[in-house]
């Protein structure tokens, strides 16, 4: 079959796709979007998290069909239109969160998400709203630093009201 | 574009030349600052960041952007999938294969069983004993037996259905009377077929005897002595990256692999004569790694995808699922282990006895290190007069077992430490000041007869640990169900919790052991880009996501005294550089990388001494000059390379250990020592069982922390896998077939699961080692579970005796002596 979406923006089309296909297997071997990660395409990683619609699913669990003219947006997706990093991306790197950085892409989008829901989340808040996001490197430690850092910098930039990068 | 391989992963941000490291980020606040600062640097002064600094990695930039390439992102041009079936008996002789029927699938274009592999049959880490594909026999769940290679992963999934296979089924071999007794239940690999140095259905075997050994007349010195039996399950690595990779066939007749591993030269050795290549027709190049912890040593697709790429003419990738990965790697053994500790009234050790028998599964993989390591090691940091020890790895029908995180020593940690709060409990001590009054310091032996020659701070970790804070009790009248055991499950609103706090500390040792010259290999570079001197580091370093590429680059700017440092792709173009694991790459590359930065540095040196008759003998590199302390600075590196560049190699081999006596373990077998203790502070529902660690403390001794941030992290990390092994994680093994394949039933710790993680750091430099450095990965994976079995004691009154601690065990248990 043929699949139309939009993946982060832009008009995508895959043809020849076998209906068992998930979105997470378009997206990185049909439409040159690896980012989004395979660790175990059950759905208890979230390592493939994106955006449909504007909600984070696991896209391992999500079947191609299903996207058929709706938006989808990935870690590929979170920068700037300059190329700058994202905010959230940023803090990732700045904090040392990213060790494999295989868990990394999925943390991006959940945390973008829980951010955007809760600016200042609690401590208690950020470990339920990455409870689905498994990390085997860093113990979640460094995680906890970037969540706290981004939202921090998104704080002190809505402040400010500056611009801040998304 | 008609390929997506790993070269990107360095050329993406490189104006060319390689990935630029990042420079002029300064951590903690994450603000930009401007590199031109350096200029105004004192002359003399190193990069920041350079060696102690935390630059940020150099690869971290494309991991956060979703662009860098791991093995699984690979893609090219008419690429097939190839895929494996697998044997769902533990214990079987094969009668007949037919691939027939899978042949004729549409989009088929390969099957493959072991009569049609070109070279040498066997494979091995240390013993070629493993078939790269089953040869009339299996011998664990999951073996696998034939490959398809195909036009889709649902057409190489159909097509494997469609093998025939015709088994008879035998009873597997599988618990450790079953293996010791080969005449009554059989052999895992028959006598004529054996090819490991021990005998029967053991592996490898260490025994060990110092001082007066254990004899009645030792035991009866002893006031107190504690005995028990203590029991590991068998974890997994649980890297969040798929084994995979693509094999591309060369127009030479030989092969290129992109590939996610630890140690490419290793896996060529053995993937060569297999494919019936010379080794420099087989040529590999470090994909993106998810995330390793040993479980990348031995080969898992890598012959696979060769072969089918072979026949097929074509590109094969090959992707676990990860239900097939967790037949795809081998696991950390499984052991039994009884242990007997004797002490004086006051509390000094007179003698310790052990026995450690570990599963090692179907193949030998690393067992062997892994018992050596268990025997040298498995009395701990403790000085000890008399020990006596008999460490074995069994060959069974179950999965495979060989490295993980601290392999050998961790297993032993959870007895040893378990009999220390035995031992204070018999005496009435605290056990920490038990731990102190019998910790080894520089100067004791080894139970091996081996001096400690560095730094052994054990009773300071564990007064600096105890020192630390302890967290706020639990606030009853202000409860946060998200943090209390059960979580977002609501199992309490604070009833039934009980708090516990417990201390441990371990011993691990760094690098490889008993004779094995585990040097590597590291290239240098420096030239002039862009007018700027240029330094290009190369080796074939695994970066399996330790920061071992940001470290390079740190030893390069400060021996080098330059700013701009690319990092070469990781291949075998280069020489060895030995496994990433062992907690050894930062001292062996790392090493390796110095001795070649300090060869460059001394050439370009001499090259102005040719030019310019310069006579000071107190020269050095710094802010992209040659300099003189006395003389101040004497030429820019950009005008004294001119077009030129210094171009240099260099090995790095630690000092040399010898294999231990078989019937003593006597000999000097371990490069370096590493130490880290804990403290575990845990909440229980003694109802429920269910447990809470509330925080994990860590102090550890790092000799000298490279690059800090990266140091803390290893730390967390290895505590959070320790926390997993204390009371999560186990691979389920009955009658030897695996029941908990995927992440729905084998656990691993979340980010609720895992408490905050306090880290000490102390500096106290190896002077046998490059920079002082001590390798950090895999001291708290071997301490920090003990510590939390301890808390969990310290809350219920329970003896646990296994791990992982479950809920049943802490429900059904009744309180009995600790």
């Amino acid at each position: 079959m043929r699949v139309t979406f939009t993946a982060n923006g832009k008009p995508v089309e895959a043809d020849d796709v076998w209906e068992g296909e998930s979105l997470l297997y378009v997206l990185r071997e049909r439409v040159g979007l690896p980012g989004s990660k395979n660790a175990c395409e059950q759905g208890e990683c979230g390592s493939c998290t994106v955006y449909l619609d504007d909600v984070p699913v696991c896209s391992c669990l999500v079947a191609a069909g299903q996207v058929q003219d709706r938006e989808v947006r990935t870690v590929e997706g979170l920068g700037g239109e300059d190329g700058e990093l994202g905010l959230v991306q940023q803090a990732f790197v700045d904090a040392g969160a990213v060790q494999c950085g295989f868990c990394t892409p999925g943390l991006l989008v959940q945390t973008d998400a829980l951010l955007e829901q809760d600016a200042q989340p609690s401590d208690a808040d950020i470990r339920e709203a990455l409870s689905g996001n498994l990390c085997r490197c860093t113990g979640y430690e460094k995680i906890m630093d970037a969540v706290r850092l981004a939202s921090a910098r998104k704080c002190a930039g809505e402040r400010a009201g500056g611009a801040v990068a998304e | 574009m008609n390929a997506r391989t790993s070269a990107q992963n360095s050329a993406g941000t490189g104006a060319g030349t390689g990935a630029r490291t990042s420079t002029g980020t300064s951590t903690g606040t994450g603000a930009r600052t401007i590199q031109g600062q350096k200029n105004l640097q004192d002359i003399r002064q190193s990069s920041k960041d350079g060696i102690g600094g935390s630059p940020l990695r150099p690869d971290g930039t494309l991991k956060v952007r979703g662009e860098f390439a791991y093995s699984s992102d690979m893609w090219h041009e008419d690429m097939l999938w190839g895929m494996a079936l697998r044997s769902p008996h533990p214990r079987a002789n094969i009668l007949s294969v037919d691939i027939s029927e899978a042949l004729a699938v549409p989009g088929v274009y390969a099957v493959l069983t072991h009569e049609d592999i070109p070279g040498a049959k066997y494979y091995g880490l240390e013993i070629a004993d493993q078939p790269a594909l089953a040869i009339d026999r299996i011998r664990y769940h999951g073996e696998s037996i034939a490959l398809v290679a195909a036009d889709h992963p649902e057409t190489a999934r159909r097509a494997v259905k469609k093998i025939k296979v015709e088994y008879e089924v035998l009873t597997p071999i599988v618990t450790e009377e079953q293996c010791l007794d080969p005449e009554t239940y059989g052999y895992v690999h028959e006598p004529h077929e054996y090819k490991s140095h021990a005998y029967g259905n053991i592996c490898h075997e260490q025994k060990l005897v110092s001082g007066l050994g254990v004899t009645d007349e030792v035991r009866a010195l002893a006031d107190v002595v504690v005995s028990g039996t203590y029991e590991v399950g068998m974890q997994d690595q649980a890297f969040l990256g798929p084994e995979s990779g693509l094999a591309v066939p060369a127009e030479d007749g030989g092969i290129d692999l992109y590939i996610a591993t630890q140690w490419l030269h290793v896996d060529r050795q053995q993937m060569a004569p297999v494919l019936g290549l010379p080794e420099e027709k087989v040529r590999l190049t470090l994909a993106g790694v998810g995330g390793a912890f040993g479980g990348r040593e031995d080969l898992s697709m890598q012959i696979h995808a060769c072969l089918l790429a072979q026949r097929t003419g074509k590109p094969v990738k090959i992707v676990y699922s990860r239900d097939e990965s967790f037949f795809g790697h081998v696991h950390r053994h499984p052991a039994k282990m009884y242990y007997e500790h004797g002490a004086t009234r006051d509390g000094k050790l007179v003698y310790a006895d052990a026995r450690i028998v570990l599963d090692g599964g179907a193949y030998a993989s690393a067992s062997p290190a892994v018992v050596g390591n268990a025997a040298s090691l498995g009395h701990g940091p403790y000085v000890v007069p008399n020990v006596r020890m008999h460490a074995i790895a069994l060959y069974s029908n179950n999965p495979s077992c060989g490295a993980m995180r601290g392999f050998g020593a961790v297993q032993a940690a959870f007895g040893y430490e378990t009999q220390m709060d035995r031992l204070a409990a018999e005496l009435g001590m605290d056990p920490v000041e038990l731990r102190q009054l019998n910790a080894m310091q520089q100067g004791d032996l080894m139970p091996t007869g081996q001096e400690i020659d560095a730094p052994a701070p054990v009773a300071e970790l564990l007064r600096r640990v105890k020192d630390m804070p302890l967290p706020p009790p639990l606030d009853t009248d202000d409860l946060d169900v998200r943090l209390l055991p059960g979580a977002l499950s609501n199992t309490s609103h604070g009833e039934g919790i009980v708090r516990g706090v417990g201390y441990s500390v371990g011993i691990k040792n760094v690098g490889f052991s008993e004779g094995f010259d585990d040097y590597s290999t590291a290239r240098v570079r420096l030239e002039v880009i862009g007018g700027e001197p240029v330094a290009m580091v190369h080796t074939a370093m695994a970066e399996v996501g330790q920061g071992g590429v940001t470290v390079h680059a740190q030893i390069a700017r400060t021996e080098l005294g330059v700013e701009q440092v690319t990092i070469h792709p990781a291949n075998t173009e280069v020489g060895s550089a030995g496994s990433t694991s062992a907690s050894r790459q930062t001292y062996m590359t790392g090493g390796a990388v110095k001795l070649a930065a300090e060869a460059v540095k001394r050439e370009l040196i001499e090259k102005g001494r040719r030019r310019y008759g310069w006579t000071q003998q107190d020269l050095t590199l710094a802010g992209g000059k040659v300099v003189s302390e006395s003389a101040g600075a004497l030429v820019s590196m950009v005008d004294l390379l001119g077009e030129d560049a210094i171009d240099l190699t260099r090995e790095h081999h630690h000092r040399p250990t010898v294999p231990f006596d078989k019937e003593t373990g006597q000999g000097f077998g371990h490069v370096q020592y590493t130490f880290c203790a804990n403290r575990a502070v845990v909440d229980v529902d003694v109802e429920l069982g269910l447990v809470k660690v509330v925080e994990l403390t860590a102090v550890q001794d790092v000799g000298k922390a490279l690059n800090p941030l990266s140091v803390v992290g290893q730390i967390q990390g290895g505590c959070t896998q320790a926390l997993g092994l204390a009371v999560m994680e186990e691979i389920i093994v009955r009658d030897g077939k695996v029941r908990n394949a995927s992440f729905t039933d084998y656990l691993i710790p979340t980010i609720l699961d895992t408490p905050p993680i306090p880290v000490e750091i102390l500096e106290l430099p190896d002077p046998h080692a490059p920079y002082g450095l001590r390798g950090v990965g895999e001291a708290p994976t071997v301490s920090a579970t003990p510590s939390i079995v301890a808390a969990i004691r310290n809350a219920t009154g329970l003896a646990l005796r296994r791990i992982p601690v479950r809920p049943e065990h802490l429900t059904t248990e009744r309180p009995g002596e600790l």
